[in-house]
């Protein structure tokens, strides 16, 4: 091992020794009462890691044998996971607080689960791949579970905990398979075996791989956990399962499709074409009918997560990009959706009903003004930003000779409006007075306002995320 | 320096006032709610101003698009803007109702702040969309204006206005994704979103075969159903009309002479800057399929309108007839018919906008649209029924307003290019003169034996006030309408070059190609 290495993953290194540090701190110190300074530190150093990974690194570099890449793609979205995380964490204390949750190990496993992300991203080798995902998972089972007395929150974890073994399982079954038919787990090493046909075992455990991936993603038919993990987990985990790991999942979907398979696109094409279309129209049918928001947000998540894979199916840099700027949007959008979600409740006690939103906009007129920016941009309505996300991974669709996909989305579409603005509706158009509390933290406030901004102003420039983005696809598709 | 960014100007000075309302005015007491409307009143006013000098400098003879603004934009896309003889008019339109408008809802007390956002915002989305000169600045400014529209609907409209709401975005946003796939295979195709440079580019019209059909007209056609489509819903015509009398009965007053006057003409103005132009071969081909729809349209929709009970469901039947001469007009493919197309929907946009405030007017005196709650209004309101009368008689067609040379215009253009569809259209004025009248008789004439209306007054000074100029306008450009063909004929006989060379040579080359397979 060379020091060299060790330079490449430092970012890793600094939040691995930091999770640590503060489990000792937590176990023999103050236990419980430092869990609010633990949020605010870990937020912080989230922050600090982003602005270091965004600003320092130039160039590709690879470390331990191949195993672990540094590439503008990588940091794309490592950047955008952390920040992320950052703004999930701080917005969620608040709730944690009242809800008498807060554990100084919560911010940890998070950090934990971030270390995991980063390491994801950067795997260019299935056992580096597996490694960061079961890093990730295993702290995301705990963290679904955090509220222990509670039979949903235990049941989500443990139902996350079974299929997520399960779908863990699936992609080992498909990494041996690929492993044996190429004879190396290196991605580089695949991508030169690989190359305009593939063995039938090769091509089975690709689709294990990607069934497993899909898993992660929350793709349908893959999806069965997403509503139940979203409705069971306390609101600022489910905020956090709805932003940093759906980028983790989806970046490494792309890094494996392409840095390991990019010389069959036709084979795997054909399965993400499939996966897509099923998670818009699910995603969009299935949310119609929810009446918990958690619920609807975990539906609209799969949709979401469908037009991101539309980006993915083209199979060339501009579908990368695409896929990467609509993931960006996306949590944009979510955090700030999550926002209002956790601000949401009744004498101090959260509500998750949409029927409770009943003329919201007459309590809370600017909050209710954010909310309906938010929502139409969800829906994919122009002007706002959302509508971007829409356009840019359709283009890519079109431009590569996938139109069906493309008027399915747009169709998947109209249908999945109908939902966000139904929510629009009650807010605006209804009858009985809203009984939520109009009050509530100023730091959710600002999430909610500065989110719904973002998707206004975005209008500008996109906040200049594009020429990175382009960067990030240019390294991934060879 | 000032000139060079008017179409800014005039697009975003609305969207500024919005932003200053929702911005820096709190409360929502007497003076917050008069500041709003003020505010909205400046806003749209200057608006307006920006508009005329637009029209004072702009030079009719001159086919291209003229005040063009050009900037970087996000994903490859450009923000351009600029006007030629075929939306300038629009534009002014549009800049000139406005301020009529927000007049014209002085008297609402409920939520005005929101109210007057929505309308501002909707004025700056509807300008854009005439201005636009890059597809997707286009398709943004089009589609957004659902947003606001929706909201007007929704929050200040009638009993069944949640369905109605839903109804309009659902419908016009189905409508309109298509045309987004369009665009994007547009881009692909032409490798530009640059409307100017589409308008040079020649899609390909060859035939293609798909699953067995085979497609005359091939990529062409398809790209032009897409964009038909959409422009059908929003003009709307038979057979997807049906959102329109939803949407306009349970709209308020503002939002309705909005709809009808403005929101309408975004179909017709996309045909003319998409359609035509950029689709010449699919067009000539399908022709004949509009026309006919257009005068089942006439028809159909006419009669629809002599059963009716509530006066706004009445007019917004009696719009979708007049939007059916349109689209005749248009695919006459004439000058007479693209010009009296252009005419048709200028001057629906002052009578329908005015006929629909002449019902706010009873409306809010007696909260009520059923015709039979009304009758012999003459004894208590001269001047409304003066007024009332005049803009029947202009959508009925008599010569001397500006209702009549639209349809004479486009009914000369229809007999050019399809004589059968012109005698059926004729006949739709016939029973538009049979609906319009009978409904004045109903309301207006006769003597005043509901007790209820005894004590209902005249129009007042501010409602006089917002009569005033749609009357000037209306008997204005029907004595005088080379105010309007003056600006328009230039560029459409410019638009006709074009799409009568494009169709010759796709009949050039069907016929070669016939030629050589004997």
């Amino acid at each position: 091992m060379q020091t060299g290495d060790l330079t490449i993953i430092l970012p890793e290194i600094v939040l691995s020794i930091f999770a640590m540090a503060g489990l000792l701190a937590g176990a023999y110190g103050g236990r419980d009462r430092l869990g609010p300074a633990m949020i605010w530190t870990t937020s912080a150093l989230f922050a600090v890691l982003a602005a270091w990974i965004g600003l320092q690194g130039t160039g590709t570099a690879t470390a331990f044998g191949g195993m672990f890449t540094d590439d503008a793609f990588a940091r794309f979205a490592k950047v955008t996971i952390l920040l992320s995380a950052a703004a999930v964490l701080l917005m969620g204390e608040g709730y944690m607080a009242r809800s008498d949750l807060i554990r100084f190990e919560y911010p940890l496993l998070i950090a934990l689960a971030a270390v995991g992300m980063m390491v994801m991203v950067s795997a260019s080798d299935l056992m580096a791949l597996y490694m960061g995902l079961e890093l990730q998972s295993l702290s995301l089972y705990v963290v679904a579970a955090l509220r222990r007395d509670s039979v949903k929150s235990t049941e989500a974890g443990l139902k996350y905990f079974v299929l997520g073994a399960l779908s863990s399982g699936l992609l080992l079954f498909g990494a041996s398979l690929v492993y044996g038919f190429a004879g190396t787990t290196g991605f580089v090493g695949i991508f030169e075996a690989v190359q305009g046909r593939a063995p039938v075992g090769l091509l089975i455990g690709l689709s294990l791989v990607i069934a497993g991936l899909a898993f992660k993603v929350s793709a349908a038919p893959f999806h069965m956990w997403t509503p139940d993990v979203y409705e069971g987990a306390p609101t600022p985990v489910t905020a956090f399962f709805a932003t940093a790991p759906k980028i983790a999942a989806m970046a490494l979907l792309a890094r494996v499709v392409y840095g390991a398979f990019g010389g069959i696109v036709g084979d795997w094409q054909q399965i993400l074409a499939a996966l897509s279309v099923a998670s818009m129209f699910l995603g969009a049918v299935a949310a119609i009918g929810q009446r918990n928001i958690k619920r609807l947000m975990a539906y609209s998540s799969i949709a979401h997560m469908g037009f991101a894979l539309m980006g993915l199916t083209a199979g060339t840099a501009a579908g990368v990009e695409a896929m990467l700027i609509y993931l960006v949007i996306y949590v944009t959008m979510n955090v700030g959706t999550f926002a209002f979600i956790l601000s949401m409740a009744r004498d101090g006690s959260p509500v998750v009903e949409i029927s409770a939103l009943s003329l919201y906009s007459r309590r809370s007129p600017t909050r209710a003004l954010a909310m309906l920016v938010l929502l139409f941009s969800l829906a994919g309505v122009p002007p706002l930003v959302g509508f971007f996300a829409k356009y840019s991974v359709l283009l890519a669709a079109v431009d590569a000779g996938l139109v069906w996909l493309a008027v399915l989305g747009v169709i998947a579409s109209v249908i999945g409006a109908f939902y966000y603005i139904r929510i629009v509706y009650i807010m605006y158009f209804g009858d009985e007075e809203s009984e939520l509390d109009a009050g509530g933290s100023t730091v959710l406030a600002g999430f909610l306002v500065v989110s719904a901004a973002m998707m206004l102003f975005g209008l500008w420039n996109l906040a200049g995320i594009e020429g990175p983005a382009a960067a990030a696809a240019a390294t991934l598709v060879r | 320096m000032l000139l060079d960014s008017l179409l800014s100007i005039i697009t975003f000075v609305p969207l500024i006032g919005a932003a200053i309302l929702a911005l820096f005015l709190r409360g929502d007491d007497a003076p917050a709610r008069r500041n709003a409307k003020c505010v909205a009143m400046a806003a749209t006013s200057t608006s307006l101003l920006a508009s005329l000098i637009l029209l004072a400098t702009f030079d009719p003879e001159e086919t291209g698009f003229q005040f063009v603004e050009e900037g970087e934009w996000i994903l490859g896309l450009t923000y351009k803007m600029g006007v030629d003889g075929l939306s300038v008019l629009f534009v002014m339109l549009t800049t000139f109702l406005m301020p009529i408008t927000i007049l014209a809802c002085w008297d609402v007390t409920h939520r005005v702040k929101e109210y007057m956002i929505s309308f501002l915002v909707l004025e700056t989305l509807m300008l854009g969309v005439f201005c636009a000169l890059d597809l997707v600045l286009f398709y943004l400014f089009f589609e957004g204006g659902l947003i606001p529209m929706f909201l007007i609907i929704g929050i200040w409209g009638g009993k069944d206005r949640i369905y109605a709401a839903f109804k309009f975005f659902l419908y016009t946003f189905l409508g309109s994704v298509l045309m987004l796939v369009a665009m994007i295979a547009m881009y692909v195709d032409a490798g530009t979103t640059d409307i100017v440079a589409l308008l040079g580019h020649n899609f390909g019209s060859e035939t293609m075969e798909i699953m067995g059909f085979h497609i005359l007209g091939g990529f062409q056609t398809l790209l032009w159903l897409a964009f038909f489509a959409s422009f059908a819903v929003k003009m709307p015509m038979w057979p997807v009309h049906t959102w329109l009398p939803d949407a306009h009965v349970q709209a308020p007053t503002a939002g309705s002479v909005i709809l009808a006057a403005i929101l309408l003409k975004m179909g017709g103005y996309g045909f003319l800057r998409f359609s035509i132009p950029m689709f010449p071969v699919a067009s000539s081909l399908l022709a004949d399929f509009v026309l006919w729809l257009s005068a089942i349209a006439i028809v159909y929709t006419s009669l629809v309108a002599l059963m009716q009970e509530d006066v706004k469901k009445l007019i917004a039947y009696s719009s979708v007839a007049h939007m059916g001469f349109v689209t005749a007009g248009i695919f006459s493919a004439n000058q007479q018919g693209v010009d009296g197309a252009i005419f048709q929907m200028l001057s629906h946009g002052f009578i329908s906008g005015a006929l629909f405030l002449c019902v706010g007017v009873v409306y809010d005196r007696m909260h009520t649209r059923e015709i039979d709650a009304y009758g012999g209004l003459v004894n208590r309101m001269p001047i409304y029924a003066a007024v009332f009368m005049l803009f029947t008689m202009a959508n009925v067609g008599l010569p001397g307003t500006s209702g009549f040379v639209g349809e004479f215009l486009t009914l000369v253009g229809m007999f050019q290019a399809n004589t059968w569809v012109c005698a059926v259209a004729a006949t739709g004025v016939i029973l538009s003169a049979a609906y319009a009248l009978w409904l004045y008789r109903r309301v207006v004439m006769g003597e005043l034996v509901k007790e209820s209306l005894r004590s209902i007054t005249d129009m007042n000074r501010r409602e006089q006030a917002i009569f005033a100029p749609l009357v000037v306008m209306t008997i204005l450009l029907g004595v005088y309408p080379s105010l309007v063909t003056d600006i328009v004929g230039p560029s459409v006989g410019a638009l006709l070059d074009g799409y009568g060379e494009a169709v010759a040579q796709y009949s050039g080359t069907t016929q070669l190609a016939q030629h050589g397979g004997h």
